[in-house]
Protein backbone atom coordinates (compact mmCIF):
# COMPACT_ATOMS: atom_id res chain seq x y z
CA UNK A 1 0.00 0.00 0.00
CA UNK A 2 1.40 3.34 -1.00
CA UNK A 3 1.34 6.54 0.97
CA UNK A 4 -1.92 8.36 0.35
CA UNK A 5 -1.88 11.85 -1.09
CA UNK A 6 -4.87 14.19 -1.15
CA UNK A 7 -7.18 11.64 0.29
CA UNK A 8 -8.35 9.97 3.44
CA UNK A 9 -6.54 7.21 5.27
CA UNK A 10 -8.39 5.19 7.88
CA UNK A 11 -6.42 3.11 10.35
CA UNK A 12 -7.69 0.67 12.96
CA UNK A 13 -5.34 -0.54 15.68
CA UNK A 14 -6.40 -3.35 17.98
CA UNK A 15 -4.91 -5.61 20.62
CA UNK A 16 -4.88 -6.34 24.34
CA UNK A 17 -5.03 -3.57 26.90
CA UNK A 18 -1.43 -2.79 27.91
CA UNK A 19 0.13 -3.46 24.50
CA UNK A 20 0.27 0.23 23.69
CA UNK A 21 -2.59 0.20 21.20
CA UNK A 22 -3.86 3.68 22.10
CA UNK A 23 -0.33 5.08 22.23
CA UNK A 24 0.41 3.72 18.77
CA UNK A 25 -2.74 5.41 17.48
CA UNK A 26 -1.85 8.69 19.13
CA UNK A 27 1.59 8.64 17.56
CA UNK A 28 0.08 8.15 14.10
CA UNK A 29 -2.38 10.96 14.84
CA UNK A 30 0.42 13.33 15.88
CA UNK A 31 2.35 12.37 12.76
CA UNK A 32 -0.71 13.29 10.70
CA UNK A 33 -0.81 16.71 12.31
CA UNK A 34 2.87 17.25 11.45
CA UNK A 35 2.04 16.38 7.83
CA UNK A 36 -0.62 19.08 7.82
CA UNK A 37 -3.55 16.68 7.75
CA UNK A 38 -6.86 16.78 9.55
CA UNK A 39 -6.82 14.09 12.18
CA UNK A 40 -9.22 12.20 14.43
CA UNK A 41 -8.33 9.60 17.05
CA UNK A 42 -11.10 7.65 18.71
CA UNK A 43 -10.40 5.06 21.42
CA UNK A 44 -12.57 2.24 22.63
CA UNK A 45 -13.35 3.29 26.17
CA UNK A 46 -15.37 0.39 27.44
CA UNK A 47 -14.62 -1.76 30.49
CA UNK A 48 -12.54 -3.88 28.10
CA UNK A 49 -9.80 -1.24 28.50
CA UNK A 50 -8.97 -2.80 31.84
CA UNK A 51 -7.21 -5.91 30.64
CA UNK A 52 -9.39 -6.99 27.73
CA UNK A 53 -9.24 -5.89 24.13
CA UNK A 54 -8.47 -2.31 23.25
CA UNK A 55 -8.73 -0.57 19.93
CA UNK A 56 -8.54 2.87 18.43
CA UNK A 57 -9.49 4.41 15.13
CA UNK A 58 -7.33 7.04 13.46
CA UNK A 59 -8.31 9.04 10.39
CA UNK A 60 -5.86 11.24 8.49
CA UNK A 61 -7.33 13.38 5.76
CA UNK A 62 -6.76 16.42 3.59
CA UNK A 63 -10.51 17.10 3.80
CA UNK A 64 -12.57 18.00 6.87
CA UNK A 65 -13.34 14.72 8.66
CA UNK A 66 -16.97 13.81 9.21
CA UNK A 67 -17.48 10.68 11.26
CA UNK A 68 -14.43 9.66 13.34
CA UNK A 69 -15.60 6.06 13.30
CA UNK A 70 -13.64 3.63 11.16
CA UNK A 71 -15.80 0.78 9.91
CA UNK A 72 -13.75 -0.15 6.86
CA UNK A 73 -10.08 0.52 7.59
CA UNK A 74 -7.47 1.01 4.89
CA UNK A 75 -4.95 -0.35 7.35
CA UNK A 76 -5.45 -2.77 10.24
CA UNK A 77 -2.71 -3.14 12.82
CA UNK A 78 -3.60 -6.28 14.80
CA UNK A 79 -1.63 -7.06 17.94
CA UNK A 80 -3.42 -10.27 18.89
CA UNK A 81 -5.50 -13.04 17.33
CA UNK A 82 -8.94 -11.88 18.51
CA UNK A 83 -8.28 -8.49 16.89
CA UNK A 84 -7.18 -10.04 13.61
CA UNK A 85 -10.17 -12.37 13.57
CA UNK A 86 -12.63 -9.62 14.41
CA UNK A 87 -11.43 -6.91 12.09
CA UNK A 88 -9.80 -8.52 9.05
CA UNK A 89 -13.12 -8.92 7.20
CA UNK A 90 -13.63 -5.16 7.45
CA UNK A 91 -10.34 -4.10 5.82
CA UNK A 92 -11.13 -2.61 2.44
CA UNK A 93 -9.92 -4.41 -0.67
CA UNK A 94 -6.44 -3.25 -1.57
CA UNK A 95 -5.79 -2.27 2.03
CA UNK A 96 -3.15 -3.59 4.38
CA UNK A 97 -2.99 -5.80 7.44
CA UNK A 98 0.03 -5.52 9.71
CA UNK A 99 0.14 -7.99 12.59
CA UNK A 100 2.33 -9.40 15.32
CA UNK A 101 3.30 -12.85 14.07
CA UNK A 102 4.81 -13.74 17.46
CA UNK A 103 1.36 -13.73 19.00
CA UNK A 104 -0.80 -14.55 16.00
CA UNK A 105 -0.09 -17.91 14.47
CA UNK A 106 -2.90 -17.88 11.92
CA UNK A 107 -2.40 -16.08 8.62
CA UNK A 108 -5.11 -13.67 7.52
CA UNK A 109 -7.52 -15.29 5.07
CA UNK A 110 -7.74 -12.20 2.92
CA UNK A 111 -6.00 -12.35 -0.46
CA UNK A 112 -6.98 -8.91 -1.69
CA UNK A 113 -4.89 -6.98 0.82
CA UNK A 114 -1.21 -6.54 1.55
CA UNK A 115 -0.21 -8.59 4.55
CA UNK A 116 2.78 -7.74 6.74
CA UNK A 117 3.56 -10.33 9.36
CA UNK A 118 6.24 -9.17 11.79
CA UNK A 119 7.34 -11.19 14.81
CA UNK A 120 7.18 -7.96 16.76
CA UNK A 121 7.07 -9.34 20.29
CA UNK A 122 10.05 -11.63 19.66
CA UNK A 123 12.05 -8.86 17.97
CA UNK A 124 11.33 -6.53 20.88
CA UNK A 125 12.43 -9.13 23.43
CA UNK A 126 15.60 -9.94 21.46
CA UNK A 127 16.48 -6.25 21.41
CA UNK A 128 15.90 -6.00 25.15
CA UNK A 129 12.87 -3.80 24.58
CA UNK A 130 9.95 -5.75 25.99
CA UNK A 131 6.77 -3.76 25.57
CA UNK A 132 7.84 -1.97 22.41
CA UNK A 133 6.32 -4.44 19.95
CA UNK A 134 3.84 -1.68 19.11
CA UNK A 135 6.70 0.51 17.86
CA UNK A 136 8.07 -2.34 15.76
CA UNK A 137 4.70 -2.66 14.05
CA UNK A 138 4.67 1.11 13.63
CA UNK A 139 7.95 0.78 11.72
CA UNK A 140 6.12 -1.36 9.17
CA UNK A 141 3.24 1.11 9.00
CA UNK A 142 5.63 4.02 8.42
CA UNK A 143 7.46 2.11 5.68
CA UNK A 144 4.29 1.24 3.79
CA UNK A 145 1.62 3.76 4.57
CA UNK A 146 2.88 7.04 5.99
CA UNK A 147 6.25 8.48 5.14
CA UNK A 148 7.86 10.69 7.76
CA UNK A 149 11.31 12.20 7.93
CA UNK A 150 13.39 11.16 10.94
CA UNK A 151 12.89 14.66 12.32
CA UNK A 152 9.11 14.46 11.95
CA UNK A 153 9.12 11.06 13.61
CA UNK A 154 11.09 12.41 16.54
CA UNK A 155 8.71 15.36 16.84
CA UNK A 156 5.68 13.08 16.74
CA UNK A 157 7.21 11.02 19.56
CA UNK A 158 7.97 14.13 21.57
CA UNK A 159 4.32 15.16 21.27
CA UNK A 160 3.05 11.73 22.25
CA UNK A 161 5.40 10.53 24.99
CA UNK A 162 4.56 12.05 28.37
CA UNK A 163 7.30 14.24 29.84
CA UNK A 164 8.18 11.77 32.60
CA UNK A 165 8.90 9.10 29.98
CA UNK A 166 10.89 11.32 27.62
CA UNK A 167 13.98 9.17 28.26
CA UNK A 168 12.26 6.35 26.35
CA UNK A 169 12.13 8.26 23.05
CA UNK A 170 15.46 6.82 21.86
CA UNK A 171 14.30 3.28 22.58
CA UNK A 172 11.09 3.97 20.68
CA UNK A 173 13.05 5.25 17.69
CA UNK A 174 15.25 2.17 17.81
CA UNK A 175 12.23 -0.16 17.87
CA UNK A 176 10.67 1.67 14.91
CA UNK A 177 13.94 1.25 13.01
CA UNK A 178 13.89 -2.50 13.76
CA UNK A 179 10.38 -2.70 12.33
CA UNK A 180 11.40 -0.87 9.18
CA UNK A 181 14.48 -3.06 8.78
CA UNK A 182 12.49 -6.26 9.27
CA UNK A 183 10.02 -5.16 6.64
CA UNK A 184 12.78 -4.40 4.17
CA UNK A 185 14.20 -7.91 4.73
CA UNK A 186 10.82 -9.59 4.36
CA UNK A 187 9.71 -7.32 1.55
CA UNK A 188 9.74 -9.89 -1.21
CA UNK A 189 7.75 -12.38 0.82
CA UNK A 190 4.79 -10.11 1.41
CA UNK A 191 1.56 -11.12 -0.21
CA UNK A 192 1.11 -8.88 -3.20
CA UNK A 193 -2.36 -7.54 -3.60
CA UNK A 194 -4.42 -6.02 -6.35
CA UNK A 195 -4.76 -2.35 -7.15
CA UNK A 196 -5.78 -0.04 -4.36
CA UNK A 197 -9.39 1.01 -4.62
CA UNK A 198 -10.49 4.61 -4.36
CA UNK A 199 -12.35 5.66 -1.25
CA UNK A 200 -15.29 7.99 -1.22
CA UNK A 201 -15.38 10.94 1.19
CA UNK B 1 -0.98 33.08 16.68
CA UNK B 2 -2.54 30.35 18.76
CA UNK B 3 -1.04 26.89 18.56
CA UNK B 4 -3.12 24.07 17.13
CA UNK B 5 -2.82 20.92 19.21
CA UNK B 6 -4.34 17.46 19.43
CA UNK B 7 -6.60 17.06 22.42
CA UNK B 8 -9.43 14.93 23.68
CA UNK B 9 -12.83 16.61 23.63
CA UNK B 10 -13.20 16.33 27.39
CA UNK B 11 -9.76 17.85 28.01
CA UNK B 12 -10.28 20.67 25.51
CA UNK B 13 -13.52 21.52 27.28
CA UNK B 14 -11.74 21.58 30.63
CA UNK B 15 -8.88 23.80 29.43
CA UNK B 16 -11.36 26.12 27.70
CA UNK B 17 -13.22 26.53 30.99
CA UNK B 18 -10.01 27.69 32.65
CA UNK B 19 -9.29 30.09 29.78
CA UNK B 20 -12.83 31.44 30.20
CA UNK B 21 -12.02 32.36 33.78
CA UNK B 22 -13.70 29.47 35.56
CA UNK B 23 -11.90 28.79 38.84
CA UNK B 24 -14.53 26.60 40.52
CA UNK B 25 -15.16 23.03 39.46
CA UNK B 26 -17.22 20.57 41.47
CA UNK B 27 -17.86 17.08 40.15
CA UNK B 28 -18.08 13.38 40.64
CA UNK B 29 -16.49 10.90 38.21
CA UNK B 30 -18.50 8.95 35.66
CA UNK B 31 -17.62 7.47 32.25
CA UNK B 32 -17.36 8.88 29.60
CA UNK B 33 -16.52 12.33 31.00
CA UNK B 34 -14.07 11.53 33.80
CA UNK B 35 -11.20 13.21 31.92
CA UNK B 36 -12.81 16.59 32.62
CA UNK B 37 -12.40 16.17 36.37
CA UNK B 38 -9.03 14.44 36.04
CA UNK B 39 -7.69 17.28 33.91
CA UNK B 40 -9.03 20.00 36.19
CA UNK B 41 -7.70 18.28 39.30
CA UNK B 42 -4.23 19.02 37.89
CA UNK B 43 -4.92 22.39 36.29
CA UNK B 44 -7.08 24.16 38.87
CA UNK B 45 -4.38 24.21 41.57
CA UNK B 46 -1.91 25.60 38.98
CA UNK B 47 -4.15 28.62 38.33
CA UNK B 48 -5.22 29.13 41.93
CA UNK B 49 -8.66 27.63 41.35
CA UNK B 50 -10.74 25.08 43.19
CA UNK B 51 -11.14 21.47 42.09
CA UNK B 52 -13.37 19.56 44.42
CA UNK B 53 -14.53 15.99 44.01
CA UNK B 54 -17.82 16.05 45.86
CA UNK B 55 -19.37 13.12 47.71
CA UNK B 56 -22.09 12.88 45.06
CA UNK B 57 -23.46 14.53 41.93
CA UNK B 58 -26.17 16.21 44.01
CA UNK B 59 -23.59 17.74 46.33
CA UNK B 60 -21.49 18.88 43.38
CA UNK B 61 -24.24 20.87 41.69
CA UNK B 62 -25.21 22.52 44.96
CA UNK B 63 -21.59 23.57 45.41
CA UNK B 64 -21.93 25.18 41.98
CA UNK B 65 -25.04 26.91 43.32
CA UNK B 66 -23.02 28.26 46.23
CA UNK B 67 -20.11 29.48 44.14
CA UNK B 68 -22.51 31.08 41.68
CA UNK B 69 -24.31 32.88 44.53
CA UNK B 70 -20.96 34.44 45.32
CA UNK B 71 -20.72 35.72 41.73
CA UNK B 72 -18.10 33.23 40.58
CA UNK B 73 -17.96 31.35 37.30
CA UNK B 74 -18.61 27.76 38.36
CA UNK B 75 -19.19 24.47 36.59
CA UNK B 76 -19.94 20.82 37.05
CA UNK B 77 -19.85 17.93 34.61
CA UNK B 78 -21.32 14.47 34.47
CA UNK B 79 -22.90 11.92 32.19
CA UNK B 80 -26.54 10.94 31.85
CA UNK B 81 -27.31 9.11 35.14
CA UNK B 82 -25.33 11.75 37.00
CA UNK B 83 -27.28 14.54 35.31
CA UNK B 84 -30.52 12.98 36.52
CA UNK B 85 -29.12 13.26 40.04
CA UNK B 86 -28.32 16.90 39.40
CA UNK B 87 -31.84 17.73 38.27
CA UNK B 88 -32.81 19.12 41.66
CA UNK B 89 -29.89 21.52 41.48
CA UNK B 90 -30.76 22.55 37.91
CA UNK B 91 -34.22 23.53 39.11
CA UNK B 92 -32.88 25.49 42.10
CA UNK B 93 -30.32 27.31 39.94
CA UNK B 94 -33.13 28.32 37.58
CA UNK B 95 -35.44 29.34 40.44
CA UNK B 96 -32.69 31.51 41.87
CA UNK B 97 -31.69 32.97 38.48
CA UNK B 98 -28.10 31.85 38.91
CA UNK B 99 -25.61 31.41 36.07
CA UNK B 100 -23.87 28.04 35.84
CA UNK B 101 -22.22 25.77 33.32
CA UNK B 102 -23.29 22.12 33.39
CA UNK B 103 -21.75 19.55 31.07
CA UNK B 104 -23.51 16.34 30.05
CA UNK B 105 -21.34 13.94 28.05
CA UNK B 106 -24.21 11.60 27.24
CA UNK B 107 -24.18 7.83 27.56
CA UNK B 108 -26.96 5.40 26.81
CA UNK B 109 -29.94 5.03 29.15
CA UNK B 110 -32.38 4.80 30.75
CA UNK B 111 -31.24 3.84 34.22
CA UNK B 112 -27.58 2.98 34.52
CA UNK B 113 -27.83 2.04 30.84
CA UNK B 114 -24.42 1.67 29.24
CA UNK B 115 -21.29 3.72 28.82
CA UNK B 116 -21.31 4.06 25.04
CA UNK B 117 -22.31 7.32 23.32
CA UNK B 118 -25.93 8.39 23.13
CA UNK B 119 -28.15 11.43 22.61
CA UNK B 120 -31.10 10.24 24.60
CA UNK B 121 -31.10 13.10 27.12
CA UNK B 122 -32.38 15.56 24.51
CA UNK B 123 -35.78 16.13 26.09
CA UNK B 124 -34.34 16.27 29.60
CA UNK B 125 -31.82 18.92 28.52
CA UNK B 126 -34.00 21.08 26.27
CA UNK B 127 -37.03 21.12 28.58
CA UNK B 128 -35.10 22.13 31.67
CA UNK B 129 -34.54 18.78 33.29
CA UNK B 130 -36.05 19.47 36.70
CA UNK B 131 -39.34 20.46 38.27
CA UNK B 132 -40.93 23.81 37.54
CA UNK B 133 -41.04 26.00 34.45
CA UNK B 134 -37.55 26.69 33.22
CA UNK B 135 -35.11 26.30 30.38
CA UNK B 136 -31.37 25.85 30.02
CA UNK B 137 -29.39 27.19 27.11
CA UNK B 138 -28.31 23.91 25.49
CA UNK B 139 -25.18 23.94 23.33
CA UNK B 140 -24.30 20.92 21.19
CA UNK B 141 -20.63 20.61 20.18
CA UNK B 142 -19.86 18.49 17.10
CA UNK B 143 -16.07 18.68 17.33
CA UNK B 144 -13.27 18.99 19.84
CA UNK B 145 -12.93 22.62 18.73
CA UNK B 146 -16.55 23.26 19.65
CA UNK B 147 -16.12 21.48 22.99
CA UNK B 148 -13.78 24.39 23.71
CA UNK B 149 -15.52 27.29 21.98
CA UNK B 150 -19.06 26.44 23.13
CA UNK B 151 -17.86 26.05 26.72
CA UNK B 152 -16.55 29.59 26.56
CA UNK B 153 -19.75 30.84 24.93
CA UNK B 154 -21.73 28.96 27.56
CA UNK B 155 -20.10 30.83 30.43
CA UNK B 156 -20.79 34.17 28.74
CA UNK B 157 -24.41 33.32 28.00
CA UNK B 158 -24.99 31.99 31.50
CA UNK B 159 -23.72 35.22 33.04
CA UNK B 160 -25.58 37.45 30.60
CA UNK B 161 -28.98 35.79 31.03
CA UNK B 162 -28.54 34.52 34.60
CA UNK B 163 -29.33 30.92 33.71
CA UNK B 164 -27.71 27.53 33.28
CA UNK B 165 -25.88 26.84 30.04
CA UNK B 166 -25.60 23.15 29.38
CA UNK B 167 -23.06 21.55 27.08
CA UNK B 168 -24.89 18.54 25.65
CA UNK B 169 -22.15 16.34 24.25
CA UNK B 170 -21.75 12.60 23.89
CA UNK B 171 -19.18 9.90 24.59
CA UNK B 172 -17.67 10.06 21.12
CA UNK B 173 -17.03 13.79 21.02
CA UNK B 174 -15.78 13.64 24.62
CA UNK B 175 -13.38 10.76 24.05
CA UNK B 176 -12.05 11.56 20.59
CA UNK B 177 -8.94 13.58 19.87
CA UNK B 178 -8.66 16.06 17.05
CA UNK B 179 -7.05 19.38 16.34
CA UNK B 180 -8.08 22.29 18.49
CA UNK B 181 -6.94 25.89 18.72
CA UNK B 182 -7.46 27.14 22.24
CA UNK B 183 -8.23 30.82 22.34
CA UNK B 184 -8.02 32.96 25.40
CA UNK B 185 -11.33 34.73 25.06
CA UNK B 186 -12.18 38.10 26.50
CA UNK B 187 -15.05 37.08 28.77
CA UNK B 188 -18.08 39.31 28.48
CA UNK B 189 -17.90 41.24 31.70
CA UNK B 190 -21.27 41.16 33.34
CA UNK B 191 -21.89 43.08 36.52
CA UNK B 192 -23.37 40.86 39.22
CA UNK B 193 -24.90 43.37 41.66
CA UNK B 194 -27.09 40.56 43.01
CA UNK B 195 -24.15 38.40 44.14
CA UNK B 196 -23.49 37.58 47.78
CA UNK B 197 -20.14 39.25 48.19
CA UNK B 198 -20.53 40.81 51.60
CA UNK B 199 -22.16 44.20 52.15
CA UNK B 200 -19.13 45.70 53.88
CA UNK B 201 -21.77 47.58 55.86
CA UNK B 202 -22.30 49.81 52.82
CA UNK B 203 -25.40 48.39 51.15
CA UNK B 204 -28.56 46.46 51.75
CA UNK B 205 -27.98 42.74 51.89
CA UNK B 206 -28.64 40.67 48.78
CA UNK B 207 -30.86 37.60 48.94
CA UNK B 208 -30.58 34.72 46.49
CA UNK B 209 -33.46 32.28 46.81
CA UNK B 210 -35.89 30.16 44.84
CA UNK B 211 -38.53 30.28 47.59
CA UNK B 212 -41.46 32.64 47.02
CA UNK B 213 -44.49 31.81 49.10
CA UNK B 214 -46.66 34.54 47.61
CA UNK B 215 -48.25 33.20 44.40
CA UNK B 216 -48.38 36.66 42.86
CA UNK B 217 -44.73 37.29 43.52
CA UNK B 218 -43.76 33.82 42.25
CA UNK B 219 -45.82 34.29 39.09
CA UNK B 220 -44.07 37.59 38.48
CA UNK B 221 -40.68 35.86 38.93
CA UNK B 222 -41.63 33.20 36.38
CA UNK B 223 -42.92 35.74 33.86
CA UNK B 224 -39.80 37.90 34.16
CA UNK B 225 -37.68 34.78 33.64
CA UNK B 226 -39.61 33.82 30.54
CA UNK B 227 -39.28 37.34 29.14
CA UNK B 228 -35.55 36.78 29.41
CA UNK B 229 -35.87 33.36 27.73
CA UNK B 230 -37.63 35.13 24.86
CA UNK B 231 -34.59 37.36 24.44
CA UNK B 232 -32.37 34.27 24.35
CA UNK B 233 -34.56 32.76 21.62
CA UNK B 234 -34.36 35.96 19.57
CA UNK B 235 -30.65 36.59 19.95
CA UNK B 236 -28.80 33.38 20.66
CA UNK B 237 -30.25 30.70 18.37
CA UNK B 238 -27.41 29.20 16.35
CA UNK B 239 -27.00 26.52 13.71
CA UNK B 240 -24.76 25.50 10.82
CA UNK B 241 -26.19 25.01 7.33
CA UNK B 242 -24.30 22.48 5.18
CA UNK B 243 -25.09 22.13 1.45
CA UNK B 244 -28.49 23.76 2.03
CA UNK B 245 -28.56 26.19 -0.95
CA UNK B 246 -30.69 23.92 -3.15
CA UNK B 247 -31.41 21.06 -0.74
CA UNK B 248 -34.57 19.00 -1.21
CA UNK B 249 -33.71 16.46 1.47
CA UNK B 250 -32.70 18.09 4.73
CA UNK B 251 -31.00 16.21 7.56
CA UNK B 252 -31.24 17.62 11.06
CA UNK B 253 -28.52 16.31 13.33
CA UNK B 254 -26.28 17.48 16.17
CA UNK B 255 -23.11 16.24 17.87
CA UNK B 256 -21.72 12.91 16.67
CA UNK B 257 -24.84 12.29 14.56
CA UNK B 258 -24.04 15.45 12.62
CA UNK B 259 -20.52 14.16 11.94
CA UNK B 260 -21.96 10.95 10.52
CA UNK B 261 -24.62 12.88 8.59
CA UNK B 262 -22.01 15.10 7.03
CA UNK B 263 -20.44 12.03 5.36
CA UNK B 264 -23.88 10.88 4.21
CA UNK B 265 -24.76 14.29 2.72
CA UNK B 266 -21.44 14.38 0.83
CA UNK B 267 -22.03 10.84 -0.47
CA UNK B 268 -25.57 11.75 -1.53
CA UNK B 269 -24.33 14.86 -3.34
CA UNK B 270 -21.80 12.68 -5.15
CA UNK B 271 -24.77 10.64 -6.39
CA UNK B 272 -26.58 13.77 -7.57
CA UNK B 273 -29.09 13.88 -4.71
CA UNK B 274 -29.80 17.36 -3.42
CA UNK B 275 -29.20 16.67 0.25
CA UNK B 276 -28.21 19.15 2.92
CA UNK B 277 -28.01 19.44 6.67
CA UNK B 278 -29.06 21.92 9.29
CA UNK B 279 -26.98 21.26 12.39
CA UNK B 280 -28.39 22.89 15.50
CA UNK B 281 -25.58 24.38 17.59
CA UNK B 282 -28.13 25.53 20.15
CA UNK B 283 -30.71 22.81 20.89
CA UNK B 284 -32.52 25.26 23.12
CA UNK B 285 -33.29 27.62 21.64
CA UNK B 286 -33.95 25.28 18.70
CA UNK B 287 -33.40 26.80 15.23
CA UNK B 288 -37.12 26.58 14.44
CA UNK B 289 -37.18 29.68 12.22
CA UNK B 290 -34.40 28.28 10.02
CA UNK B 291 -36.30 25.00 9.64
CA UNK B 292 -39.56 26.80 8.88
CA UNK B 293 -37.74 28.77 6.20
CA UNK B 294 -36.13 25.61 4.81
CA UNK B 295 -39.52 23.90 4.65
CA UNK B 296 -40.45 26.26 1.79
CA UNK B 297 -38.08 24.39 -0.52
CA UNK B 298 -37.16 21.17 1.29
CA UNK B 299 -39.38 18.21 0.42
CA UNK B 300 -38.43 15.82 3.18
CA UNK B 301 -36.70 16.14 6.56
CA UNK B 302 -34.69 13.42 8.27
CA UNK B 303 -34.06 13.54 12.00
CA UNK B 304 -30.76 11.75 12.54
CA UNK B 305 -30.44 11.25 16.27
CA UNK B 306 -29.27 8.67 18.81
CA UNK B 307 -32.62 8.74 20.59
CA UNK B 308 -36.12 7.52 19.81
CA UNK B 309 -37.41 10.62 18.03
CA UNK B 310 -36.92 13.11 20.84
CA UNK B 311 -35.53 15.77 18.49
CA UNK B 312 -37.95 14.78 15.72
CA UNK B 313 -40.73 16.31 17.83
CA UNK B 314 -39.03 19.70 17.66
CA UNK B 315 -38.57 19.40 13.90
CA UNK B 316 -42.26 18.60 13.41
CA UNK B 317 -43.20 21.56 15.57
CA UNK B 318 -40.85 23.84 13.64
CA UNK B 319 -42.19 22.89 10.20
CA UNK B 320 -45.77 22.64 11.54
CA UNK B 321 -45.94 19.12 10.03
CA UNK B 322 -46.05 20.63 6.52
CA UNK B 323 -43.35 18.23 5.35
CA UNK B 324 -42.71 14.60 6.16
CA UNK B 325 -40.12 14.02 8.86
CA UNK B 326 -38.47 10.60 9.04
CA UNK B 327 -36.57 9.31 12.04
CA UNK B 328 -33.13 7.79 11.42
CA UNK B 329 -31.90 6.57 14.74
CA UNK B 330 -29.93 4.17 16.83
CA UNK B 331 -29.99 3.94 20.59
CA UNK B 332 -28.31 2.03 23.38
CA UNK B 333 -24.82 3.21 22.45
CA UNK B 334 -24.99 2.25 18.78
CA UNK B 335 -23.88 4.97 16.36
CA UNK B 336 -25.57 5.25 12.94
CA UNK B 337 -23.25 4.60 10.01
CA UNK B 338 -22.96 7.01 7.07
CA UNK B 339 -24.12 4.17 4.81
CA UNK B 340 -27.45 3.71 6.55
CA UNK B 341 -28.06 7.45 6.70
CA UNK B 342 -27.32 7.59 2.97
CA UNK B 343 -29.85 4.81 2.43
CA UNK B 344 -32.47 6.87 4.29
CA UNK B 345 -31.61 9.88 2.13
CA UNK B 346 -32.02 7.80 -1.04
CA UNK B 347 -35.41 6.49 0.12
CA UNK B 348 -36.58 10.01 0.95
CA UNK B 349 -35.37 11.24 -2.45
CA UNK B 350 -37.33 8.48 -4.20
CA UNK B 351 -40.46 9.38 -2.28
CA UNK B 352 -39.97 13.07 -2.98
CA UNK B 353 -39.65 12.34 -6.70
CA UNK B 354 -43.02 10.53 -6.87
Amino acid sequence: MKEQKNTTQQVLIAGFGGQGVLFLGKLIAHAGVLLGKNVTWLPSYGPEMRGGTANCAVILSDEPIGSPIVSEPDVLIAMNLPSLTAYQPRVCAGGEIIYDASLVHESPAREDVTVRALPATRLATEAGMDGLSNMILLGAFLSDCLHLTQEQLRQALEHTVPAHKAHLIEANLHAIAIGKHELALAGQNATVRTERPRRAG
Amino acid sequence: MQETILMKGNEALAEAAILAGCRHYFGYPITPQTEIGAYLSKRMPEVGGVFLQAESEIAAIHMVYGASCAGKRAMTSSSSPGISLKSEGLSYLAGSDLPALVVNVQRAGPGLGGIQPSQSDYMQATRGGGHGDFRNIVLAPASVQEMASLTQRGFDLADEYRMTAMILSDGTIGQMMEQVTLETPVPKLVEKPWALTGTGGKREKNIVTSLYLSPKELEEKNLTRFARYKLVEERETDYEAFCMEDAEICLIAYGISARVSRNAVSAARAKGIRAGMIRPITLWPFPSAALKQAAKTVKHFLSVEMSMGQMMTDIELAVRCTRPVTLVSHVGGVIPTPEEVLLAIERAAEEAAV
